[in-house]
Order: C-alpha cells, then sequence, then structure tokens
C-alpha cells in the first residue's frame, strides 16, 4: 500500500526518531511511504484553545496536500481525534460543500499509527523486537476519541524479549492537554505528579505510547526528577529488530 | 474552607483559586478519596446494566427534544400544575426570584407557615441565586435539611460539589464542625455519633417549621407534577410537613411525560451516587385539595436567569440538557485535584465550566473554560451525552473573541503569539524558517544534562508554566522533513547513478 505520512508538526520538528521508526516500520512491512512536503499542521492547538480563524486554513491545506492519498497515517492520537471530531464541522460551518464532500471522502483514510497497524492492516506482531522493561500510557483522545483501546498493548506484546508492565490509573490525564500545561500550569503539574508516580511505581525503563505531546510532557518531568526513565514513541518500539534497536 | 458565598462576578480566576487549594492536602485527600468512592460505585451500577448506552441516548433525545419546544413544555406544565392547586410563578433573573420568594415566605404566615424561618431541601438552583443571603437579609432565617448543606451551613462553608455539597470535609472535619455549631463537647467521631447529631438537630426544626423551600429535579410537563429524589428523607420530611412549600427550578429543569420518569430516575440516580434507586423519589402535584395530607399551598417559581441566553446558542445549547447528577466532576482529574471551590460557583466541575460562564453571558468566569485539559472522561459518563470538551472548545472561541477584538491584541501575548503560529503554518517555507530559527533562538536557555543532552529548565513569561516542573528537550539538528528530503534525494542520487551506470553499459 501507499501511505502518506503526515508527521504533524511537533513531531517534524521535536521528535524525528519517531517518524523516521513509523517509516521503518511500514516499509518492514511492504509498504511505501511518501511525504506529502506542503504539510505544516492539523489545527489543533488553535482549535482547542479558541482560536478558530486560525484552524479553518489549516484544514484546507491537510485536505489539499493528501486529497489523493490512498491512506493518511500519523503517529499521534490527538491530531487524529482533532480531525475526526472535528474536521467535518468546521468544513461545515465554512459553508463550503465541496470541502465537506472532500473531507468526508478523505476522513476514512486517515489513521492513527497503531490503529492503522491494528484495524487496517489487522496485525498484532510487526516482527520488532525491544529488550526492555516498557510501561505503555494510553493517550486521552487515542482512548476516548479514536477508540483505539488495548490495540497498542497487543501491538506491545508481540514484541519479542519486552518486559511490559501495566500502569495503574491508565485512563487518567496526564495533565497535558496542551496549553492547558501552561495556562493551568499548577493544575497540570499536580496531575502529573499522579501520573509520573504511576509510572515510577511499574519500574518501567521506559514509558510509551501513541502520541508524543504527552510523553513530552510525561519525560519533561521523568526527565527533571533525574528518574533515568525514558519517553519512547510506540513506533519506536516496534521499529526495533534484533542487532538494530533504537 | 470558603467562607464567601462562589459568585462568579466576584471570585478569582481558576488559576488563582486552585494554587491556593492546591496546597491543602487535607482537602485533596478528601476530595480524591469521595470521588474515587463514588466513581468506583457508579462503575459497578452502570456496568450491570445491558442498555446503559441506549438509556443515555433516550436521556439525551428526551432532554433536546424538551430544549427545542421548552415554550410548549413549561406552559403545558404551568397549566397542569395550576390545575392541581399549585401557584405558578415567573421569574426573569436571580434577583425577582429571590424578591417572589421572600414575598410568599412572608406571606405563608397567614396560611399556618411560618414567616421568618423556612426548612431547605438541599437545591443548586437556590445557591446559585444566594437564595439564604437574601433571607436572612429580609429577616427570615433558613435552615439546611441536607445532611451535607448542614454541614456546610454549620461550617459557614461552601458547596464544592452539586451531589454532594460536602465532599471536600472528612469524618474529623465535620465532627469538629458538629461539636463547636451544636454545643456537643461530648460527641463521639462514629458516623453513627454524627448521624444522631444531626437527626436531634433537625427533628426539632421539622416538627416547628411551617414553611419550605425546595428546589426540583424534574417537572412533568404532562401532569404538572414535581419531582424530587434524595438518599435521607429529610426532603421527605419537608415536602410533607409544613403548611407552605415554595418550590424554585430552573425553566430547564421541564420533561414532557410522566413517562420520561422511567428514562430520568435510572440515569440520575446510578451516575449521581452510584445507586440503582435513589431511597426517596417524591412526585407531587399541586396540592391535596381535602386538605387531609402536605402543604395546604404550593408555589413554584420558574426562573430563567440566562437559561434562554443559553438556549439561543446552537452550539452550547446542549449545555441545559443537564440533570445535575455530578458524574463528570467525579470523573474529572481536574476536579479531583482542586476540589470545587476553584470553580467560583456553585456549580463545579465541567458542567461548572460550560454553565457557569453562560449563566454569566460570558462577561464574568472566562477562565473557566479553560479549566480543562479536554481529556474527555466528563462526556465518556455523562447520562445525557453533553459534549462538554465540545462547548468548552465553543467557549473559548467566544472568550478569544472578546480578547481579541480592538486593541486588545496588543495587550495580550497570547494572542499575538498564536496569530503569529497560525501565520507560520499556512505556509510551509515560513514553518520550515522558524523550525531553524527555532534551534538558533533556543541556545540560550540550553543546559547540558549529565549524559551531554541539552535541555531547556527554564522559560520566560507565561511558557514558565511549563518549567516550573517539567524540562524541556532542545530541538534535534534535523527535522523529520529535512531527513525525509535527505533521503529521497539520496534515492533519487542513487536511481540517477545506476541509470547512467546501465546507459554507459549499453554502449
Amino acid at each position: 500500500m501507499r501511505v502518506s505520512l503526515f508527521i504533524t508538526c511537533y513531531n517534524d520538528t521535536l521528535f524525528p526518531e519517531s517518524g523516521k521508526a513509523v517509516v521503518r516500520v511500514l516499509e518492514r512491512l511492504g509498504h511505501t511511504v511518501d511525504f506529502p512536503a506542503g504539510q505544516t499542521c492539523c489545527g489543533q492547538m488553535h482549535w482547542n484553545t479558541g482560536y478558530q480563524e486560525e484552524g479553518y486554513p489549516l484544514l484546507r491545506r491537510f485536505v489539499e496536500q493528501f486529497r489523493n492519498s490512498e491512506a493518511v497515517v500519523s503517529p499521534s492520537t490527538s491530531c487524529v481525534a482533532m480531525m475526526r471530531d472535528h474536521y467535518p464541522l468546521m468544513a461545515e460551518r465554512l459553508k463550503d460543500a465541496r470541502l465537506e464532500a472532500e473531507v468526508a471522502a478523505l476522513l476514512p483514510r486517515v489513521w492513527e499509527f497503531s490503529e492503522f497497524l491494528t484495524k487496517k492492516l489487522g496485525l498484532e506482531d510487526v516482527g520488532a523486537y525491544y529488550p526492555h522493561r516498557v510501561t505503555y500510557h494510553a493517550s486521552c483522545h487515542g482512548l476516548r476519541s479514536l477508540h483505539v483501546g488495548d490495540g497498542p498493548m497487543r501491538l506491545l506484546r508481540a514484541v519479542r524479549g519486552i518486559d511490559l508492565v501495566e500502569l495503574e490509573g491508565l485512563e487518567q490525564c496526564c495533565g497535558f492537554g496542551g496549553t492547558f500545561a501552561i495556562k493551568n500550569a499548577e493544575v497540570s503539574s499536580a496531575m502529573l505528579t499522579d501520573k509520573v508516580r504511576a509510572v515510577l511505581n511499574t519500574r518501567a525503563e521506559a514509558v510509551t505510547g501513541c502520541d508524543n505531546s504527552c510523553l513530552m510532557h510525561i519525560g519533561g518531568a521523568l526527565h527533571r526528577q533525574r528518574t533515568g526513565v525514558r519517553p519512547v514513541h510506540l513506533a519506536e518500539i516496534l521499529a526495533g529488530e534484533e542487532g538494530n534497536t533504537l | 474552607m470558603s467562607e464567601t458565598a462562589l459568585d462568579p462576578k466576584t471570585a478569582p480566576k481558576f488559576q488563582t483559586a486552585a494554587k491556593t487549594l492546591l496546597r491543602d492536602s487535607q482537602l485533596r485527600k478528601n476530595v480524591r478519596h469521595a470521588t474515587n468512592v463514588i466513581q468506583a460505585k457508579r462503575a459497578r451500577v452502570v456496568g450491570e446494566m445491558p442498555d446503559w448506552q441506549e438509556l443515555r441516548e433516550s436521556g439525551r433525545q428526551i432532554r433536546n427534544h424538551t430544549l427545542r419546544h421548552l415554550d410548549f413544555y413549561l406552559e403545558q406544565f404551568e397549566r397542569n400544575c395550576q390545575a392541581g392547586g399549585g401557584v405558578v410563578h415567573w421569574a426573569r433573573d436571580a434577583e425577582e426570584a429571590r424578591q417572589i420568594v421572600v414575598r410568599l415566605v412572608k406571606e405563608s404566615g397567614a396560611e399556618g407557615g411560618s414567616p421568618t424561618e423556612v426548612i431547605k431541601i438541599k437545591s443548586m438552583t437556590t445557591e446559585e441565586i444566594q437564595l439564604n443571603r437574601a433571607l436572612e437579609a429580609a429577616g427570615v432565617h433558613a435552615y439546611e435539611t441536607d445532611l451535607a448543606e448542614l454541614i456546610i451551613q454549620l461550617g459557614h462553608d461552601q458547596p464544592s460539589h452539586i451531589v454532594v455539597p460536602a465532599l471536600h470535609k472528612n469524618r474529623a472535619q465535620i465532627r469538629e464542625i458538629f461539636r463547636r455549631e451544636m454545643n456537643l463537647p461530648e460527641l463521639g467521631g462514629s458516623p453513627e455519633d454524627l448521624a444522631d447529631a444531626a437527626r436531634r438537630f433537625l427533628r426539632e426544626k421539622f416538627l416547628r417549621v411551617k414553611t419550605a423551600v425546595s428546589g426540583a429535579n424534574f417537572l412533568v410537563a404532562e401532569t404538572g407534577g414535581v419531582c424530587i429524589v434524595e438518599s435521607e428523607g429529610n426532603g421527605r420530611m419537608c415536602l410533607t410537613l409544613p403548611e407552605t412549600l415554595i418550590a424554585v427550578a430552573g425553566i430547564d429543569k421541564v420533561i414532557p411525560r410522566y413517562q420520561d420518569l422511567e428514562v430520568m430516575l435510572q440515569l440520575l440516580p446510578r451516575s449521581a451516587t452510584g445507586e440503582r434507586m435513589n431511597p426517596y423519589n417524591s412526585i407531587w402535584t399541586g396540592v391535596d385539595k381535602a386538605g387531609a395530607d402536605g402543604p395546604r399551598s404550593f408555589h413554584i417559581v420558574l426562573m430563567d436567569n440566562a437559561r434562554t441566553e443559553i438556549l439561543a446558542d446552537e452550539e452550547s445549547r446542549q449545555t441545559l440538557q443537564c440533570i445535575r447528577c455530578g458524574a463528570c466532576q467525579n470523573a474529572c482529574p481536574v476536579y479531583q485535584q482542586t476540589g470545587g471551590h476553584a470553580y467560583g460557583s456553585v456549580y463545579a466541575g465541567p458542567i461548572g465550566a460550560i454553565l457557569t460562564p453562560q449563566l454569566m453571558e460570558m462577561h464574568h468566569a472566562q477562565s473557566l473554560p479553560y479549566a480543562s485539559s479536554l481529556c474527555g472522561a466528563c462526556y465518556e459518563v455523562c447520562p445525557v451525552k453533553i459534549n462538554i470538551p465540545e462547548v468548552l472548545i465553543h467557549l473559548r472561541h467566544k472568550v478569544v473573541q472578546q480578547q481579541s477584538s480592538g486593541l486588545n491584541i496588543l495587550a495580550n501575548p497570547e494572542v499575538m503569539a498564536l496569530k503569529a503560529a497560525g501565520a507560520i503554518f499556512r505556509s510551509e517555507p515560513l514553518f520550515r524558517a522558524s523550525q531553524k530559527l527555532g534551534r538558533v533562538a533556543e541556545l540560550p536557555l540550553s543546559r547540558k544534562d549529565s549524559e551531554g543532552n541539552g535541555w531547556i529548565d527554564w522559560m520566560p513569561g507565561m511558557l514558565g508554566g511549563w518549567t516550573q516542573v517539567r524540562d524541556l528537550q532542545l530541538m534535534p539538528k534535523q527535522t523529520f522533513r529535512e531527513w525525509f528530503d535527505e533521503r529521497e534525494k539520496a534515492k533519487s542520487d542513487r536511481e540517477i547513478a545506476t541509470s547512467r551506470k546501465a546507459e554507459n553499459n549499453g554502449h
């Protein structure tokens, strides 16, 4: 299959390794990956913070960039949730019937990375090897908007060498919430403290998930506290191979 | 403890109030414990319902349908309530509602009621309009008879939850309040001791005070009946013993048919207290005309207080579907950290974050729509499927529109920053350039950690919120798109080289 990668603005800028890992996994599975060059951001930050007017052009840009893609894959639950939850409504509000139709046609072909593997390709074992103790954080958007369910856990269980430990309070938000972490820094910090405690209780070396924004948040505290526990995107674990782990 | 009334007009910003409350470790422990207990009970009784999702959908449709035809159902309720002997009053806003209640209490003396004292059933609507203060100012003392409301009243405190108003207090703290306020220096600390003290304190009021004030859970248009559900039976006392009963209800409380209670009385108790059914379900219609039973006069005050404004907004009118179960509060990770007082309104938690600013017609409480990480836990548990995150985002847009009007934009660094970011994302070359620029701009803030990696542990201005407890790693030397370009170029170079080789070989 020809897969178009929507890397998302923050993965592009801050977490290129996750993108490289997505490419590696998909190519290992026999798919070709292209990267529509004009892509930037899905508009989530603006839309969720109340800057609706800034969001509309980003919807148009996304559709322009990906309208001809066979499948769009993105390693971010919250960006895909942004599209599924809001793009149809946004197109409707723009009163642009053509855009509405294009959004309706494109969205069923847009997949978050883990659900592309489990739901679209029907895979659990992607031939990965990762000999570390790992715990999985379920991002809220993956859980409640995309309903990825235990898909990521099933992918992880099939990884050879992994020592997978379940995280207590799996369904609890880490407190990131985009601009929430800045606007309500104290409350966000309190929520993060609970999450970090749960991560540390697992004695894992790495905490993984399907969204680097949550992982950046949790990882930021893990680094501040010098815990030695590192955040790793699910794709980076699945990209691991014997003799060639990331 | 919050001595001053929770008034959105004067309350501090959510983040300011939260900061103070987060330092109260006892409060946080109490709130967490209580919300966890209720959530677990709710999960158990919801889990046993095979048709819970269908029930939620029915609940949503009933509430949505009612709101779309609110004028019709309100007038139907009025007619049927009057036919049953009830007196219906209409109040445009809180001030009118207070005036009506004060007048009715004063007049109740003529009908055998108590013109200077009332007993009250727990009612968030009367909290919303700060009725007790108005009564007090008019020389009428209101006794709260719901156990939690009694604790709040005696503790000179404010409710922190719409169903469990004293959930931020633990048993030891309640004992102290009772000892002090009921003058019981020997009071024990067991649940039985506390319940006994409350019972003795309240029973005397039930038998003496002949005027009662209540709220309402549902108004049944078809019959003109009013429904109140509760756990303790103290509400039932207030509904049956006095001579005059005055109910205050928002106009959003109406439902079309008696049969609709079949859905609502399943959704509400399971969502609110994790019970299959409320221990006390009272439904009454007007008065007993024979005068044999219950109050001799019944008044209901139907209050708008900005509800029609909310109804007029297509995007956020679903807020009015709320049946005040408080499930969203228990499920909210933000509420779990701060408790209810941070919201500066009697409506706390996610529902408060959308309801309060709208009740204030967006003139106050503008920090509330931002008091959420948009995690969606509230929407998941809402028994009438209010998409709270969606409404929060809609209200944020309204706040931003106010903040970015005219010259406001220049005074607001956030508006400037997000507008600039918007412009960058609208152009790929500009985005690429900003990524490069960012790598240089962040360098002065960089510090090497023990592994020699660059991290940022301090940022200026509003970004400093991040670095309070989190580090931020530096941007890598190469963005993904730069890597991909390079890879594609290498690939095509290889292909060109291969084809040239093939050409050469051909010659």
